[in-house]
């Protein structure tokens, strides 16, 4: 188990695309660490890169207290779970799991006891004389696994191991990775494009996009402060509504102004006024989570603002009702309270907690408030 | 069996059985032309069984028959041939193995221009080789050697190997030599522990190829090799051509039949892994 920093890592193809454009990531020994993003956003370059499978243009990587920008992957101590699982198609379970063992000339009687503890640990002890070929997704998956932990390395590398399994497994095998993380308190580097994994798995979060880290911070931190709106609409699910609204000051309060087919509201902000006064008169984008607008049940704190909204279309997902409604010409997504939601044509009075609003420049996408 | 043919069924069933007659006819002339007596094919029944099996003519063929001055048959030829087809098609293959092994999992810079390279040599005629081979194999001092003829088919096969090869490898995930290069796998521990044991149908088909060209081959043969060292191909040519006298159809025959004998061998034994190992790779497994 090691700690790991990325320093001002570039990453420059041959014909000149830049793919990494300056990373820096620090984390602690024993850490989790996500990195999430769109497709085509580095993520997996730069996993291969901590790997040693594919070379640093310019920067470090550190493992631990060790530079190991030109060890071969061998020499790295790490072991890589791959989005394939990418088991050996000719050995068995058993095989697959002593392979790296066997390559490192570790003792035979030390790589039974591994195979079998690793085995014990991951319930599959029954699938070890069978070849990949034989087994299910979430076997192989498990398997995968396995060949990791058995060679009880500084850091684990996870390439979207979760995303060929289906939605049930998924979540479980989910669950599984954090439990062994929390026995195990390994440093992982796990990447994904599937932010519920990202949010419930990580320490830490890396949101990439375009070979650049948009934000680094913990699940909460990037879910409740997002530093742009790239970060804001990629965590959290049902998205986060995005309203265009104009600031207005009135009595001496800042607001925006949200309007629907009947009439006009302004919502008064508690952010900081200094940075909100440049932007009176002018137009942003009003960025609000669909749990921060709902019943007045739900919300159960007096002195939020209210309107009465027209319901468009309502979307029961058991939990919570998914209320959507017109403002400002822009769906806006509300959860509510089952039992609370109004039905399609209505109307219904939704409260909206604007204490974690967030407010975005519109030309240039960065964070205001 | 006849519960479900229709007219439809039966006109293909016919269509499917001439033809096969049609392709079996020369095999069935072949064969028994060459038990027959001189006197019974003289008579002209080309068709008919022969009047008495007679074996004669494959003892001829094999150990007397004349190739030119010398009268010892096609054995030593035939001998020839295995020692040269043999190493040739053994030494391609691996070849074939170890570079389509290169371009499809360890591409470095121009690695694609060298497969296209290589791939043109599927594309070079016999014809235009012979002479700058001629040169090289002068001047290596195995001109006239079966030595020189295994040279020759290795460096004209190895395209069409590293070819077949390299279809392969491209539809085995890459990962796994990434996973292999973690677990602290080197070069040739990956190729042979990981790859060649998932090998097997390319081996067959490549073989199988590989075989049926180097030892049907005649215009190397008859151009680099000569008296003792040719290959049965050139003998058999020159068997037919020798004549005293009378032709000996039912010689003649035996001695192809010899000549084919070991293509046919090779498709028999491992006919039904060609088919699967052309498809496979067509669906990921």
């Amino acid at each position: 188990m090691a700690a790991l920093s990325i320093n001002n890592v570039y990453k420059t193809y041959a014909n000149g695309t830049d793919v990494l454009k300056g990373i820096d990531i620090a984390i602690e020994d024993g850490q989790f660490l996500i990195l999430v993003g769109p497709s085509g956003c580095g993520k997996s370059t730069l996993l291969n890169m901590i790997a040693g499978l594919d070379d640093i243009t310019s920067g470090d990587i550190v493992i631990g207290n060790k530079r190991v920008n030109e060890l071969s992957p061998k020499d790295r101590d790490i072991a890589m779970v791959f989005q394939s699982y990418a088991l050996y198609p000719s050995m068995t379970v058993r095989e697959n799991i002593s392979f790296g063992l066997e390559i490192r000339k570790t003792p035979k009687a030390e790589i039974d006891a591994t195979v079998n503890r690793v085995a014990d640990m991951l319930q599959i002890k029954h699938l070890l004389e069978r070849k990949p070929g034989q087994m299910s997704g979430g076997q192989r998956q498990r398997v995968a696994m396995g060949r990791a932990l058995a060679r009880n390395p500084a850091i684990f590398l996870f390439d979207e191991p979760l995303s060929n399994l289906d939605a049930k497994l998924r979540v479980e095998m989910r669950t599984e990775i954090k439990l062994m993380h929390q026995r195990l308190k390994s440093t992982i580097v796990y990447v994904t494009h599937d932010q519920i994994e990202a949010m419930t798995l990580g320490d830490k979060i890396a949101v990439m996009k375009d070979g650049i880290v948009q934000q680094f911070g913990s699940p909460q931190e990037i879910y409740d402060n997002p530093a742009n709106l790239f970060v804001a609409s990629f965590i959290g699910s049902p998205s986060m509504n995005f309203i265009p609204a104009t600031v207005v000051e009135s009595a001496g309060q800042i607001g925006v102004k949200v309007c629907d087919d009947k009439g006009c509201v302004v919502l008064p902000l508690p952010h900081d006024k200094a940075k909100l006064a440049q932007w009176v008169g002018k137009e942003v984008i009003f960025g609000i989570r669909p749990e921060q607008i709902t019943d007045a049940r739900t919300a159960h704190r007096d002195g939020l603002p209210e309107m009465s909204c027209h319901i468009d279309v309502i979307e029961p997902t058991g939990p919570d009702t998914l209320v959507f409604v017109s403002l400002n010409n822009t769906k806006v997504c509300c959860r509510t309270h089952p039992t609370e939601a109004k039905h399609p044509g209505e109307s219904m009075d939704l409260v909206f907690d604007v204490s974690k609003a967030v407010l975005f420049d519109p030309q240039t996408e960065a964070r205001i408030a | 069996m006849f519960k479900n043919l229709t007219v439809g069924r039966a006109l293909v069933y016919a269509a499917l059985l001439l033809m096969a007659i049609y392709y079996l006819l020369p095999l069935y002339v072949m064969l028994t032309t060459s038990f027959k007596s001189l006197d019974d094919i003289r008579a002209g029944n080309m068709l008919s069984l022969p009047q008495a099996w007679e074996g004669g003519a494959w003892a001829k063929a094999w150990a007397e028959a004349c190739t030119g001055v010398e009268c010892g048959g096609m054995k030593g030829f035939f001998w020839n041939s295995v020692k040269m087809t043999v190493p040739a098609v053994l030494i391609s293959t691996l070849l074939g193995a170890v570079n389509g092994y290169v371009v499809s999992m360890w591409r470095f810079r121009g690695s694609d221009a060298l497969f296209t390279m290589l791939l043109v040599g599927c594309f070079i005629p016999f014809q235009v080789v012979l002479l700058p081979m001629a040169q090289l194999l002068g001047m290596l001092g195995i001109a006239n050697t079966t030595t020189g003829l295994v040279l020759t088919h290795v460096v004209y096969g190895t395209a069409f190997t590293t070819l077949f090869f390299r279809n392969f490898y491209i539809t085995v995930p890459d990962e796994l030599v990434k996973a292999a290069r973690i677990d602290g796998a080197g070069f040739w521990t990956i190729f042979g522990r990981i790859l060649l044991p998932i090998s097997g149908p390319i081996f067959v088909v490549c073989i199988i190829w590989q075989f049926t060209q180097i030892w049907n081959d005649f215009l190397f043969g008859v151009v680099f090799a000569s008296g003792e060292s040719q290959p049965i191909t050139v003998a058999l040519n020159n068997l037919v051509n020798t004549s005293t006298g009378v032709k000996e159809y039912n010689v003649d025959m035996a001695a192809a039949i010899i000549a084919a004998l070991p293509t046919l061998f090779v498709y028999m034994v491992a006919g039904r892994y060609f088919v699967r190992g052309l498809t496979a790779g067509a669906v990921k497994g």
